[in-house]
């Protein structure tokens, strides 16, 4: 009996602890909206200089390691689709099956997996330091509301700069798939991306890019209220790291499920 | 002390972590010009007082009045034009360590004035000379001893002259030498800027130094408001405790006791 109530206890809590932490993103994410509209009307401005370098260290930097992993992927699925399609002698389905896997599901997904390894830990880790040495506190007394100064460059800077890495992955998936199943098609690398091309449609790509939208909501709200509600010293802030980066995870690939399914219906 | 309006009012502010009470019912007056020090041991409620008095916390109940304007209540725009008037210097500094000592500096006059960045540049270098950091703008926060982290912070909250400057625990964790120049500091910015100055630490000897006024905090109760002297002589136990760095006689509740060795589970905080 005791140990049933404490189930029930613990289920309880933890179902509160959920609604509060989305609750708590909300807010930031309504909050951060605010700033970046009306900011500069209430002497809250969010600085374009914020902004951008959130998106070098966002984008930019990403950029070498978001390449080569879409690189490998699109080789991979090259590798994949042409030894299974060729099973029921149907190579030729090899560039459209590439195409749409590409621009409608890997791309956005690895994409955002990566970000959220890189990025969303870094916020979580950056603020979630910032709060346990009181420097969050201090920009509060200063005048500087603590969202607007770290959270909304970050998620401004994380709205653009996931759907360009994400564009910038699919053409380097596709470009990987190419090179690896071309001479296994007998087409030149050259026709087979003008086939690609020919082939995907603007709704293929618009699929993906919305999902890196909402993917880019999610990994900077889930790095920075985790950052904002650490507590507990260093620990903490290794704890919230590490949970920034396992629930953005988890959320991307549960969304991107729901995602396909209602889109593909 | 003068008989105008009082900068701060704080009335029956209580406070609360859980089920834990911090504060019962606070009244406290601070008047402009005057260096007020809150003084008590650790676990007193100083620190929750400081951050109800910033606007960190919202009171339970009471209110906290700054510059006539009650906290709890204010508008975002409200708040903002008070924070605009106050300096505030963190125990630990809170400098951020993402930015050099000058940005810092610079940070509160970037972010709420319109003055071009020479101006800016000679105000923010102009304070650092004032906390005997001259030249040392350039160096990031992690490469400043102690001592200089506590003055560049003070720096950096009297860098928009503000009316009200908060100054929790100047000498933790300092040597006496270095702490005792904080405290010359804080004497000279007073006669020097006007300012009025409330100063948060348990050290004695830089209390009595500083102080016009302390304020003996125990327990959440304020047991004393009154001049250094009438403190030194103030014949209650709780601060000839304080003052003789006396331990105190806890006296020891056998069924407590027991509850708390046993008891599973204790209640959420």
């Amino acid at each position: 009996m005791a140990s049933l109530t404490g189930l029930l206890e613990d289920i309880g809590r933890a179902t509160l602890q959920a609604l509060a932490g989305a609750g708590h993103a909300a807010m930031l994410f309504v909050e951060s909206l605010g700033f970046a509209m009306t900011g500069w009307r209430r002497g809250q401005p969010v600085r374009p200089s914020a902004i951008l370098e959130q998106m070098r260290q966002i984008g930019v930097d990403a950029l070498p390691i978001a390449s080569l992993l879409a690189f490998v992927i699109g080789v991979m699925l090259g590798i994949q689709f042409v030894a299974a399609l060729s099973e029921f002698g149907a190579q030729s389905q090899v560039v459209v099956a590439v195409a749409k896997s590409v621009t409608r599901e890997f791309g956005a997904l690895i994409t955002a997996i990566l970000v959220a390894g890189r990025s969303g830990s870094a916020l979580a880790a950056r603020i979630g330091s910032m709060s346990v040495s009181q420097e969050v506190d201090a920009l509060e007394v200063i005048g500087i509301d603590p969202v607007r100064y770290l959270a909304a460059p970050a998620l401004i800077a994380m709205l653009v700069m996931l759907p360009a890495l994400t564009i910038v992955a699919d053409a380097v998936a596709i470009l990987g798939a190419a090179l690896y199943s071309s001479p296994a098609l007998n087409v030149t690398p050259t026709a087979y991306i003008m086939q690609t091309l020919a082939l995907t449609t603007p709704g293929d790509i618009g699929q993906g890019l919305a999902k890196a939208l909402v993917f880019a909501v999610l990994i900077s709200l889930i790095g920075i209220s985790t950052g904002f509600s650490v507590s507990g010293g260093a620990e903490g802030v290794g704890r919230a790291t590490t949970r920034a980066v396992v629930l953005s995870i988890c959320y991307i690939i549960v969304t991107d499920m729901i995602f396909s399914f209602f889109i593909n219906r | 002390m003068t008989d105008a309006a009082p900068l701060i009012e704080v009335d029956k502010l209580e406070a609360w972590y859980g089920l834990r009470r911090i504060l019962n019912g606070v009244d406290f007056t601070v008047h402009p010009g005057e260096i007020r020090v809150i003084m008590g041991g650790s676990g007193s409620g100083k620190s929750t007082l400081l951050r109800h008095l910033l606007g960190l916390q919202k009171p339970r109940s009471g209110t906290v009045k700054l510059l006539g304007m009650d906290i709890g209540e204010a508008s975002d725009a409200a708040l903002l034009a008070v924070r605009r008037q106050i300096g505030v210097s963190f125990q630990g500094g809170a400098l951020l360590t993402s930015m050099s000592v000058g940005d810092n500096v610079a940070l509160p006059l970037r972010e709420h004035t319109d003055l071009d960045v020479n101006t800016v540049r000679i105000m923010s270098r102009l304070k650092l000379e004032v906390v005997n950091l001259g030249g040392f703008q350039d160096l990031m926060p992690s490469q400043l001893s102690g001592g200089m982290i506590k003055r560049a912070a003070l720096a950096r909250a009297i860098v928009m002259d503000p009316k009200l400057l908060f100054f929790d625990e100047p000498s933790a964790g300092l040597d006496p030498v270095v702490s005792a120049e904080l405290d010359e500091l804080i004497l000279r910015l007073r006669d020097a800027l006007r300012m009025t100055i409330v100063v948060v630490t348990h050290e004695l000897e830089s209390a009595f130094k500083i102080a016009d006024t302390i304020t003996v905090l125990d327990q959440g109760d304020i047991l004393l408001t009154d001049t250094v002297d009438k403190v030194r002589h103030a014949d209650n136990e709780r601060i000839q405790d304080l003052l003789n760095r006396r331990p105190r006689e806890t006296v020891v509740d056998a069924d407590a006791y027991l509850r708390r060795l046993t008891e599973e589970r204790t209640i959420p905080g």
